[in-house]
């Protein structure tokens, strides 16, 4: 368990604010930390890893105590065994791929494993400087998860990327946690990726959180109160005469479902979207 | 010959033995200024460049005066019977002070243009500051690391005033090729002035065009 409670003074869009943070972060879960830009969530994740520190608080981890200010705790940023995955990816210039990874490895042995699942085996021998962003980025999650982290930071690890990189390096990384279970904490401003990946989001707005709860709590229109509700995502948008069909995957079934022109013309494919209903009665027939 | 070559031979003495002590004590000095930051660093800043810009004479002046035998560092020494000023130490010394700011200046500049996410990134990786300055830091800043080296060597092999000064024309001592050439000239020895000044023409020429080259072949331009 994470458990944070700080203060910090940081700038906002709107100006200086005293950030107060108190969250609680299950252990092995993948959580999101969403909000504009400015809005204090990459500050909480430096807070955390130590390269930040707060004005007060409480910051333990598992019991232990990795920051207090009352009793003047502040174990050192490289003590704390917290994996940073940078915007702009950090990988050392002077060193290959697998020197990187080989750099941050506790345990030798596990090089060329980590090297194999993030696909770049074939690239281990090349400098930073000679790989594509989505290459920087595996390298950059490979030598994280190399120093054997207790959590894994990741601060926008994919904003650099184009949609369809994205969407692959999402769905490895959603992969490769549920293979290690590394406490996550992923920083993002794009709903569909924390929808995609987080099992609990806090929402944060200048400094403050404002919403936490599972992405569908957080980010669905209270205001609907469906009687059935889903989450999908779109494969295809269809005219049809007056009318448009839309191809959703919900879970693991495709299905379709029919919209108005004003209700599809915010809606592409790759979208994240709520299908819902509270008019009628659904028919249940034993399967 | 050896009477010939004295005055190279020494020049390459002094300015090999300033680079190493420079490359010592002035990287770890142009990292904590990089880093730091504190009131008054543009004050330490401007002492650090002040012998960019002021007359070697005059520096030379304050060093002879300082060094000197009734100079606060000079006096000190003298209990202990060292004498610095007329001496190949107190060359050094005087080289030192002189050509600091050619390397730290260029490595200061290299330190500050390396992201703070690559030391941050080594931190998290659970490294020390120690084991980040050696294996992260210092080798991304080689282009600056090479300029601040061949410049303070060819600062130190070409400096005359703060020698002339503080030094003196000893032979085997403190007489270096500026002040060799110098020497020849005055007394119209044309030949050996032509001498000395070639090979540091030569060796001027050569060493600035190793650094581009090398800093261009490192930063992956064409040579």
């Amino acid at each position: 368990m994470i458990e944070i409670d700080v203060v910090k003074r940081i700038k906002t869009a709107s100006g200086e604010v005293d950030m107060h943070v108190k969250v609680d972060i299950e252990k092995g879960g993948f959580c999101s930390l969403f909000g504009k830009s400015g809005a204090g969530k990459t500050t909480i994740m430096r807070l955390l890893a130590g390269l930040t520190e707060p004005d007060d608080g409480v910051i333990r981890i598992d019991g232990k105590t990795w920051y207090d200010k009352k009793n003047k705790i502040n174990v050192p940023v490289n003590k704390r065994k917290c994996g940073f995955v940078f915007q702009d990816y950090a990988l050392f210039p002077n060193m290959t791929v697998r020197r990187n990874i080989e750099y941050a490895s506790v345990n030798k042995s596990n090089v060329d494993m980590l090297i194999d699942m993030v696909g770049m085996h074939e690239l281990k021998d090349r400098k930073p400087a000679n790989l594509s962003g989505g290459q920087r980025q595996r390298v950059a999650l490979a030598r994280a998860l190399a120093a054997e982290p207790a959590i894994l930071l990741l601060d926008e690890p994919f904003a650099a990327l184009d949609a369809d990189m994205r969407d692959t390096l999402q769905n490895e990384l959603k992969i490769i946690h549920n293979k290690l279970g590394v406490t996550t904490i992923l920083v993002s401003h794009d709903k569909g990726e924390v929808f995609k990946l987080a099992n609990k989001v806090y929402a944060m707005d200048d400094g403050v959180i404002t919403k936490i709860g599972t992405p569908e709590e957080v980010f669905t229109d209270s205001t609907i109160s469906g009687k059935f509700k889903f989450t999908g995502r779109v494969l295809k948008v269809e005219r049809a005469d007056c009318l448009y069909v839309l191809t959703l995957s919900i879970g693991t079934e495709v299905g379709h479902v029919v919209a108005t022109h004003s209700e599809a013309r915010d809606i592409s494919i790759g979208d994240r979207v709520l299908v819902y209903t509270k008019a009628f009665n659904p028919s249940v027939k034993k399967i | 010959m050896q009477e010939l070559l004295s005055p190279l031979i020494l020049t390459f003495e002094l300015a090999a033995v300033t680079t190493i002590i420079l490359a010592v004590t002035a990287i770890p000095f142009a990292y904590w200024l990089a880093s730091a930051n504190f009131r008054g660093k543009s004050i330490v800043e401007s002492i650090t460049g002040l012998p960019i810009v002021l007359p070697p004479s005059v520096l030379g002046f304050y060093l002879l005066v300082f060094m000197g035998p009734h100079g606060a560092l000079g006096s000190i020494l003298a209990q202990f019977n060292i004498r610095l000023v007329f001496t190949f130490e107190g060359l050094v010394l005087g080289s030192v002070i002189y050509s600091l700011p050619f390397m730290v200046q260029p490595v200061q500049a290299g330190f500050e243009a390396l992201p703070v996410s690559l030391k941050e990134a080594s931190y998290t990786l659970g490294k020390s500051k120690f084991q980040t300055f050696f294996r992260v830091v210092l080798p991304n800043i080689k282009p600056s690391l090479i300029t601040g080296i061949v410049l303070s060597f060819a600062h130190t092999v070409g400096e005359f005033g703060v020698v002339l000064m503080i030094g003196g024309s000893i032979p085997d001592q403190t007489r270096v090729a500026s002040i060799a050439i110098y020497d020849q000239v005055e007394a119209l020895n044309y030949s050996t002035a032509h001498f000395y000044s070639a090979v540091l023409f030569v060796l001027a020429f050569t060493v600035l065009v190793t650094v581009n080259m090398v800093n261009r072949k490192i930063s992956g331009k064409i040579i």
